[in-house]
């Protein structure tokens, strides 16, 4: 494969044939924000944090998905550049809760300076389950005045999983992760058009009603928190989520012989999450539901031993 | 894609053809693809001539097998078989996977040979994207294998009646190997019965749930003079015991190392601290052996890997560090140099030939021991389901959304005709013992066959039905094929 020629920033730089303007910014050292984009899944261009600009586009292009023509010259820092990225940051945040974005995104937003406040005060929090019936074009008109969001109470239809769509940026993340990208299972799509937009499973049933098997893998990637582990989930609600404290130790997963690697997130002695490395080879960070969930042989003790965060992990489980 | 399940698998869903194959007609099958490849013209004739021997007494062998009588004996249509021969002969890769629907059979060895015999037939082997891929139902089958934990092989699959390998062995340990194989498990449970065998230690496994037809194996152990087991669970073979020695989770307590179906070797760490005084199984094992005046030396994973690295040639490269650095490493692995071996066998295309050719070896189509008849007319195969492993004692304690009773599953129409109920109680019956479960309808199974999950075995307790026929080269029984009665309880009759 030969390599082609491009400009970053005004500096020259020479990338192979079939890279990303993504893939040639991290090579340099130039990393950019994104959020609808992971290694592992096929980029599908909807969140347009990545956009740079490059000379002769009549529109910016998401970085993560164009791949490089020979003598392309990018900037990645016009005036155009930023303030896009500043008002995409800024009406996410406006009408999403993005408090539990990861730390790189965070500091991007610092970056650009993004204020979602700006945009006024905002409309009540939609009641359970008022946004999955929305149809397109039978809502109500938006009260004037106020930024009206995704708010809603979360879900939770099982032990192990919540869902905070009031977190959700419709990064389409988890919806390939369940199907094409990962796991082939297409429990969950996107319902509804424009803002009513949610992700939803079938006829919006509940979780333990749909095709999901529980495979954790659409939380894996989920970069909002919208996605949750229900161990998780308890624990920050208790106030009792301490990732300082947390060790996560790399181990291989004992429920069958494809050798899965997992990450156990540890706190008190006690198995608060499992993750597994996407760079890994074996299965690029995916795992079922044993490997992601059956850990709680090993720690549920009755009374032989207990940590401060039993109890909580406790109810969860048998809620 | 090809799947061959008697049951319309989720797996099989998702095949591009699913061949619903009778219990236990594998061989059939095989000998009819292979005979099918060699009278259309698509054997790989280069491959065969230079790399494997006693074609012609195959090909003798498996000409009985039309694909009429083929399509008689497995239930698989005639023009299916014929499909999958072609297709398999003319893919440019091609990988046969199996599982233990092949292996867990009276002839399980067979099953695997005749599977073997079409791998060589077609030159699906020894190449990038094609091979014979048994895949492995524990993160470590492979590497207890790998390990010696097999009655006649020390690590690393070296002969215990190799003198040369026993000495390699006998030096390093400074203790005698015995040259003569031990026991496996089924022969184990038949010394047992003569007498023979009056204490057992069971590390890990759970025989008295496990094991086919449990009532003989509950009442050998039973009748042992010492049983002593080494588990992380209470379970019900440990209820059984003379002395229980609490044990730390090798997956997520104790350090060292697993081998996955594809032989890539990773590591296992601690990550918790094990509960109250459980402990680490190398740790527990040199403290026996010091009871018993033996010093087995250091307790320290990695030194004792080392030591392995040290007398097994195909483990030698493997360091803990290259381990981290290349996210485990596929044997053999001979120096610190060599990346690992991504397939096998690659040797069969060098010219000249450096080893012995590979024979075809026949392999003659055999029926279940456990015979279909009036009084017993459904074939029951047993499995596992996605949330759930083994004997239920690992995965019983997590809050799945997935789990299903200990039920019997049989097919929509055989409910009708046996005029049931969903959820009805049934009793199950064979020719070893009858149980109580509630009974279930599913279209994954035709009329004639029943399906029940392991997972379990305290309400639903399979294995008082399944037959202890086993495998002479394996030691493997055939769970998988019991003739069984089903009859409503008279309550819901």
């Amino acid at each position: 494969m030969s390599d082609v020629q491009l400009t970053i920033d005004g500096v020259a730089v020479s990338v192979p044939e079939g890279a990303t303007i993504l893939d040639a910014c991290r090579a340099e050292g130039k990393e950019q924000p994104t959020l609808c984009y992971l290694e592992t899944l096929t980029p599908v261009n909807t969140c347009r944090v990545c956009v740079v600009q490059v000379t002769g586009s009549r529109t910016l292009v998401p970085s993560c998905s164009r791949v490089i023509e020979e003598g392309t010259d990018i900037s990645t820092d016009s005036p155009a550049v930023r303030q896009t990225r500043k008002v995409i940051f800024e009406f996410l945040a406006s009408s999403v809760d993005m408090s539990l974005v990861d730390e790189p995104t965070q500091q991007w937003m610092d970056h650009y300076e993004v204020d979602p406040t700006r945009y006024g005060p905002t409309a009540a929090d939609s009641p359970a389950g008022a946004r999955d019936g929305r149809h397109a074009g039978h809502h109500a008109a938006p009260v004037g005045g106020l930024t009206e969001t995704v708010a809603q109470p979360v879900k939770i239809d099982d032990a192990l999983y919540v869902r905070d769509y009031g977190k959700c940026i419709l990064c389409y993340k988890c919806v390939e992760a369940c199907g094409p990208d990962a796991q082939n299972t297409f429990a969950i799509q996107v319902a509804g058009r424009g803002f009513d937009a949610r992700i939803s499973t079938e006829f919006n049933v509940a979780l333990t009603s749909s095709a999901c098997v529980y495979c954790g893998n659409c939380i894996g990637v989920c970069p909002t928190g919208a996605l949750m582990f229900r161990s998780e989930y308890e624990l920050r609600k208790a106030s009792m989520w301490d990732e300082e404290a947390q060790t996560v130790t790399r181990t291989v997963c004992s429920y069958c012989g494809v050798g899965c690697n997992l990450e156990l997130h540890v706190q008190d002695n006690r198995i608060v999450k499992v993750t597994s490395p996407q760079d890994h080879s074996v299965t690029s960070g995916h795992l079922c539901i044993k490997g992601r969930f059956g850990y709680e042989s090993v720690q549920e003790l009755g009374d032989l031993e207990n940590t401060p965060i039993d109890a909580v992990l406790r109810a969860a489980r048998t809620s | 894609m090809y799947a061959i399940d008697p049951r319309r698998t989720t797996s099989a869903q998702w095949a591009d053809v699913w061949l619903g194959i009778d219990v236990g007609s594998d061989i059939a099958l095989a000998n009819a693809i292979g005979r099918e490849i060699i009278s259309a013209g698509l054997a790989n004739d280069n491959f065969i001539a230079h790399a494997t021997s006693g074609f012609d007494a195959y090909a003798a062998a498996v000409d009985e097998w039309s694909l009429e009588r083929a399509a008689q004996v497995t239930g698989v249509p005639a023009g299916v078989i014929r499909d999958v021969a072609h297709d398999l002969a003319t893919a440019e890769t091609a990988q046969i996977c199996w599982t233990l629907g092949i292996t867990e059979h009276h002839n399980a060895t067979d099953n695997v040979l005749a599977l073997i015999n079409l791998a060589l037939l077609t030159g699906h082997v020894g190449r990038y994207g094609s091979g014979l891929v048994p895949i492995r139902g524990q993160n470590n089958v492979q590497g207890g294998g790998d390990m010696g934990a097999l009655p006649n092989k020390l690590p690393g699959f070296q002969d215990v009646a190799d003198d040369e390998s026993r000495a390699k062995f006998e030096a390093k340990w400074e203790a005698a190997v015995p040259p003569e194989p031990g026991h496996h498990l089924s022969l184990m449970f038949d010394a047992m019965e003569r007498g023979e065998l009056r204490s057992l230690f069971v590390l890990g496994e759970n025989p008295a749930q496990s094991e086919a037809d449990v009532a003989r194996t509950r009442r050998l152990l039973a009748g042992l003079d010492f049983l002593l087991v080494q588990d992380i669970f209470m379970t019900r073979t440990a209820e059984m015991a003379d002395v229980v020695l609490p044990a730390a989770a090798g997956w997520a307590e104790s350090e060292g190392t697993v081998t996955s179906s594809e032989r890539r070797v990773q590591r296992v760490r601690k990550a918790l601290e094990p509960p109250g005084e459980a402990r680490d199984d190398l740790e527990i094992l040199a403290m026996l052996a010091s009871r018993l005046g033996h010093d087995l030396g250091t307790t320290h994973a990695e030194s004792i890997w080392d030591e392995l690295r040290e007398l097994s040639p195909m483990h030698a490269g493997m360091s803990y560090r290259r381990l981290d650095e290349l996210g485990g490493i596929q044997w053999p692995c001979v120096d610190e140099d060599d990346p690992g071996t991504r397939f096998l066998h690659g040797d069969l295309w060098e010219d000249p030939l450096p080893r012995d050719p590979v024979p075809l070896i026949p392999t003659g189509w055999v029926p279940p021991v456990d015979e279909l008849t009036e009084e017993f007319p459904i074939r029951l195969t047993t499995g596992r389901r996605l949330d759930s492993y083994n004997t239920g004692v690992q995965t019983g304690g997590y809050s799945s959304p997935l789990r299903e009773r200990g039920s019997i599953e049989i097919s929509p129409e055989d409910g009708a005709a046996f005029g049931l109920a969903e959820g009805d109680q049934v009793s199950v019956r064979s020719r070893r013992g009858s149980i109580e479960v509630p009974v279930f309808f599913h279209r994954s199974l035709r009329p004639g066959l029943a399906f029940m999950s392991i997972h379990q075995p305290d309400e639903a307790d399979v294995n008082l039905l399944t037959i202890d026929a086993w495998d002479p080269k394996s030691g493997t029984a055939e769970f998988k094929a019991t003739a069984v009665s089903i009859q409503p309880m008279e309550s819901t009759a």
